[in-house]
């Protein structure tokens, strides 16, 4: 895809150039169409759209207290003064996208790693709970999916629970996990990644006891010719049926993994990571603090994605599926 | 079969002491929510070692059925049954067979070589043992030189070729197939069919064989089976005697119309019931 877009960049400069000496007009496709037809200029228009949206939204609704603002101070002012003041003020309802990316830069880049101010160092506060609720999620996931697929019993007396689980709200369940782990002096990373743990099993138990259950008959019945044990089946034809089915849960079980860290971070009033930078910046009425907490969580979900993704292509590859 | 067992056999059963499947009154009748379905019933049958036995007849005759209740997919509902001289459970845990099922069902994520390697894999036989024997087995259906291929690679008939190497790859003495060659176009059946008798003629192995193509029936066998449908049984056995390493031209003669025929007549009949 990139590829071919590349090639037709390529193509069409060459052309246009071309075309340019000779008729001193552009010929062919115009560079409009050529952006549309890869995906960076769905992706670029999207963006900009968004853009634009942001600023006027924050212009419209930090203009009430600007307003206000001016007139407690007897102050007269012009529409391009009130644009310009409403998108630098210091607290605003809305920040604006540059406000934003100054604060993202002074505390990604410009603070030392180890500093309490530095969202690399709540991120990976975050991220390091993140990533223990994930893999303990996944195993217990798996465990409980081979559990349901392979007993009766088990499938009909756990399903129900699994399903249920997740009808809780977690932002009610957090707290009482904290306390009580809390209680019997569990604290730190582990009290958080059990939140996660509980969100994230649970992607990975449905879409496992799915794939798991995915070989069609006529594999099962092949098994059976060769009189191979439940064992045997399982590793030779369940658990390598049930592999794409395992990364798509995972990519879920990840991301929520990482909203299940951030929600561990909010009651307490934990010291660190990105859930008490929001907690925090909401406290004092810190919005761009909020906002570029926010978007650095986002971003640590996409690179985790990503990561998930690209273990997926290279295990599928290895497993010969069509590329 | 081993030199034990058919002294087994003889010792068990004088009256068809060649017999490697050998069943007698046999019924299957599948309970459903409209009531019961008699998908087999009073079926009488011996297959010979060294046997090509093709079963033939419309779709819902119990061909199939028949062919898994051989290999233990099915259980019989009544009447006797064995192969090898112990019941078709045994026979199975024994691998006393290979099953070729109508789709490859070749696993996608291994090559063909780990896919004919698959059985003795779970057989638990070495490693350099198996690899020799996917290369023989392979060699049998003419697929050297893909072992390194995934299925997707492979056309349909290639693939089905494949699925044959995987079970012939353990080297049991019966070969159950169940429409092997259904799902590919005329050409490539007919090579196919010239291939596989080849290979039943080298190899001496007893083959039960379904379908529902008269010519291929009366091509490939020693004995034809006729089936009709509701209730599923035998209507006619017929025997035929061309030799083994008969080619494609034999369905130009006179005795292969003349079998043809009597088929044809036979699954007529079997409509002519059902009405």
């Amino acid at each position: 895809m990139r590829i071919g877009f590349a090639k037709v960049c390529a193509r069409g400069t060459a052309m246009t150039s071309n075309t340019a000496t000779m008729t001193g007009s552009l010929a062919g496709p115009s560079i409009w169409s050529r952006m549309m037809a890869g995906q960076t200029g769905p992706v670029c228009v999207v963006l900009i759209a968004l853009f634009v949206l942001w600023y006027v939204g924050a212009v419209f609704m930090n203009a009430p207290t600007q307003i206000d603002k001016y007139n407690r101070a007897d102050q007269t002012w012009t529409t391009s003064q009130l644009i310009e003041d409403t998108l630098a003020q210091e607290r605003p309802i809305l920040p604006a996208p540059h406000q934003v990316a100054q604060e993202m830069y002074k505390t990604i880049f410009a603070t030392k790693i180890t500093s309490k101010r530095s969202l690399v160092y709540h991120s990976w506060v975050t991220l390091s709970s993140t990533l223990l609720g994930f893999g303990i999620g996944t195993i217990l996931g798996i465990v409980l999916a081979v559990g349901i697929v392979h007993v009766m019993t088990l499938e009909k007396s756990l399903m129900p629970w699994v399903i249920s689980s997740q009808t809780i709200p977690i932002l009610a369940i957090a707290p009482m996990i904290i306390v009580v782990l809390g209680a019997i002096g569990i604290k730190g990373v582990v009290p958080k990644a059990v939140i996660s743990t509980y969100l994230c099993f649970f992607p990975v138990t449905i879409s496992m006891v799915k794939g798991l259950r995915s070989p069609q008959v006529i594999q099962l019945d092949l098994m059976r010719t060769y009189n191979a044990s439940k064992w045997q089946t399982f590793w030779q034809l369940r658990l390598p049926s049930a592999m794409p089915y395992l990364f798509a849960s995972l990519k879920v079980a990840i991301a929520i993994s990482l909203v299940g860290a951030i929600v561990g971070e909010l009651p307490t009033g934990a010291q660190a990571g990105l859930g008490a930078r929001l907690l925090a910046g909401s406290y004092y009425g810190q919005t761009i603090q909020i906002w570029s907490a926010l978007l650095t969580a986002a971003f640590v979900a996409a690179m985790m994605v990503v990561i998930v993704g690209w273990f997926e292509r290279r295990v599928l590859a290895r497993m010969g599926v069509k590329s | 079969m081993t030199l034990k067992q058919v002294v087994n056999n003889v010792a068990e059963m004088p009256a068809s002491k060649d017999a490697v499947v050998d069943i007698k009154n046999l019924s299957l009748t599948f309970q459903t929510a409209d009531g019961p379905v008699y998908a087999l019933s009073d079926v009488d049958l011996t297959i010979n070692e060294g046997d090509f036995v093709s079963f033939i007849g419309p779709s819902g005759c119990g061909k199939t059925t028949l062919l898994r209740v051989i290999a233990d997919l099915e259980k019989p509902t009544g009447g006797d049954i064995s192969i090898n001289g112990v019941s078709p459970e045994q026979a199975r845990e024994n691998r006393a067979y290979g099953y070729v099922f109508q789709a490859p069902a070749l696993l996608p994520w291994r090559s063909i070589e780990r896919n004919v390697t698959l059985p003795l894999e779970i057989m638990e036989i070495s490693k350099e043992e198996r690899i020799k024997r996917a290369h023989d087995a392979l060699k049998l259906v003419e697929l050297n030189g893909f072992e390194k291929k995934f299925p997707w690679q492979l056309s349909g008939g290639m693939q089905q070729r494949a699925s044959i190497a995987r079970a012939l790859s353990f080297d049991a003495d019966l070969l159950l197939m169940d429409e092997p060659f259904g799902a590919l176009d005329e050409i490539v059946r007919d090579h196919l069919n010239e291939q596989l008798l080849k290979l039943w003629a080298r190899t001496n192995k007893t083959v039960a064989f379904v379908t529902h193509s008269i010519p291929e029936a009366v091509y490939l066998s020693t004995k034809i089976v006729v089936m009709s449908p509701r209730p599923g049984r035998i209507i006619d056995v017929i025997e035929t005697d061309f030799p083994r390493d008969r080619s494609l031209d034999i369905r130009e003669t006179p005795e292969f119309l003349e079998i043809a025929h009597r088929v044809r007549e036979g699954l007529r009949a079997g409509h002519s019931n059902d009405e």
